[in-house]
């Protein structure tokens, strides 16, 4: 990661982001019976964002924000980088110059004797308390059965008591149909189950973002609708910020707020899903939108 | 023969040493391979550099060389050990090189995706290790681990040059007060070949816990989601 001083133009964290990325906190009105997160959601900017794997510069100073509570789904050709970004988020891999922002800190630096320096584990492990993750191929533990891959993230790194955690995680499996699954192992669920499981694996961390990277393409066509339904719910009813990357127009149509079209690590071009998917005004969105359409 | 089968408590208790020789070095052996196959998975330069040093240090070294050293030498600078203390350092220590190498090998093999999965759910580093990674390693580990018990059992046989009555010294005891030396290498061969069968079903027996543990079998009374499902190899699918 380079130092600090090659990046003059970003600004440091004392001086407030250009757009507020940090929602206050909704006044509590009813309490909520959905085991969702709710308030205090942080928006995300990307700030000249480059990523590079050897040779192959995938992310090239990219700009984008995303606003507190807004859902926004990434479409675009195999290979321009979606998962990078999503990736990048969840800490999985680290930029190689410009600034990523969650609400008003910066995931990729701490601020060190008045100085920007590389973000630590410590800082890292501060910052992913905000951001969950969902992948395309679940990843759930298979040396834990369902429960436990639902109670280890909040007993030990939320330090939530094991009753209360099983509890919650008895309040998610059902909001995902799978309470009768509870003590089952993950290889004894189907593919759809799985990643109902991994849905909830990763709101029991009651996360303020969530990512979902492709989280239906790895399933059989008759499981995908439950999925997608169980995650309009979940859009429907929590605050929280959502980075979506799909092929499903449809589903992106439902969940989404705006949409974003990628190529080659830069956005083409961006508006609501009526207007992208209705009236694309870039050739490329319409190659694109052709393609997946064809398939 | 009548003479070697008169002996044969003899025998039996030379073969109780041999089986206490080896789990003793297989306790330090085990504990010493996964300190250092850890630290061989870790980021961190120096504790990678201590594993590496470890590994290629003590699997260079022939065990009766560093019994040898420990038994013989030590007392010269005024550490006196007892010859089972020497043997069992020896041998763990040495088989404790071929172990963290193994416990290396198994731990990066588990899929990258349980590693980030665990980053996703915010464990910290050695949570990820303790609670995600060694945990699956574990089923890898298995089987060559019962390999090299088996390997150090038959190394233990070497002890007997440092006095220790075990199988071997027992064999030697008796050849050379009956002269039956083909029927007493006979007879002991067959005790080594059911000891080394022992500590392999224990190891099949932990094979078979570790799969139950990953989903690999069916638990009792559950049928197997994967072999009830029409020809769906892998339906739990790693990325
Ligand atoms: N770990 C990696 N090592 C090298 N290249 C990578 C790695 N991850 C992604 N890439 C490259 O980065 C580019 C963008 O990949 P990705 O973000 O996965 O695209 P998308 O999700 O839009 O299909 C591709 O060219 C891919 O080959
Ligand atoms: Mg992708």
């Amino acid at each position: 990661m380079p130092p600090t001083d090659t990046t003059p133009e970003a600004p440091t964290p004392e001086e407030a982001p250009k757009t507020p990325l940090s929602k206050t906190p909704l006044p509590e009105t009813a309490p909520s019976k959905t085991p969702l997160p709710h308030g205090d959601t942080p928006g995300i900017r990307f700030e000249k964002v480059v990523k590079r794997f050897g040779g192959n510069v995938v992310l090239r100073e990219l700009d984008f924000t995303v606003a507190p509570g807004e859902r926004v789904t990434l479409i675009g050709p195999s290979g321009s980088g979606k998962t990078t970004i999503l990736r990048l988020l969840m800490t999985l891999e680290k930029v190689d110059d410009g600034v990523i922002w969650i609400g008003d800190r910066s995931l990729s630096h701490m601020e060190r004797g008045g100085r920007r320096v590389p973000a630590n584990e410590k800082h890292l492990h501060e910052m992913r308390k905000q951001v969950g993750m969902v992948f395309q191929q679940f990843n759930l533990f298979p040396n834990m059965n369902v429960l436990r891959n639902l109670t280890e993230g909040p007993v030990h790194v939320l330090g939530v008591s094991r009753d209360e955690a099983v509890e919650r995680a008895r309040g998610l499996l059902d909001m995902v149909g799978l309470a009768d699954k509870i003590d089952a192992h993950p290889s004894q669920l189907s593919g759809g189950q799985q990643q109902r499981v991994a849905i909830a694996r990763a709101l029991a961390m009651q996360p303020k973002v969530l990512l979902l990277d492709e989280v239906t393409s790895a399933l059989d066509p008759e499981l995908v609708v439950g999925v997608q339904d169980l995650l309009r719910d979940i859009a429907r009813q929590s605050d929280l910020t959502l980075l979506c990357v799909t092929h499903e127009m449809h589903f992106a149509r439902d969940i989404s707020d705006r949409v974003l079209m990628f190529d080659q690590g830069q956005i083409v071009e961006e508006g609501p899903p009526e207007q992208i998917f209705g009236d694309p005004a870039e050739q490329r969105t319409r190659d694109f939108l052709q393609a997946v359409l064809a398939t | 023969m009548s003479d070697v089968l008169d002996s044969f408590p003899l025998l039996l208790r030379g073969s109780w040493i041999t089986l206490q020789l080896t789990v003793y070095s297989a306790v330090l052996a085990l504990a010493l391979s996964l300190l250092f196959g850890v630290l061989g998975t870790t980021r961190g330069l120096a504790p990678r550099a201590v594993s590496r040093f470890y590994v290629e240090f003590f699997r260079g070294a022939p065990a009766l060389v560093l019994m040898f050293w420990f038994f013989y030498s030590l007392p010269l600078i005024g550490l006196r050990f007892t010859p089972m203390f020497a043997a069992v350092l020896a041998l763990g220590l040495n088989y404790g090189a071929y172990g963290a190498e193994v416990v290396r090998g198994s731990i990066n093999a588990v899929p990258k995706a349980q590693y980030e999965a665990a980053v996703a759910l915010n464990l910290t580093p050695a949570q990820r290790m303790r609670r995600v990674l060694l945990p699956q390693a574990v089923a890898l580990m298995l089987p060559p681990f019962g390999n090299l018990l088996i390997e150090l059992m038959k190394a233990t046989a070497v002890v007997s040059l440092v006095t220790i009555a075990d199988l071997m010294f027992r064999a030697q005891q008796l050849r050379a007060a009956t002269g039956e030396t083909a029927a007493v290498f006979a007879t002991i061969l067959v005790m080594y070949f059911v000891i080394a069968q022992l500590l392999q079903l224990l190891v099949r027996y932990l094979e078979r816990r570790t799969d139950r543990m990953l989903g690999r079998r069916p638990r009792k009374g559950q049928p197997e989601l994967r072999t009830v499902a029409a020809g769906a190899p892998g339906v739990g699918g790693v990325g």
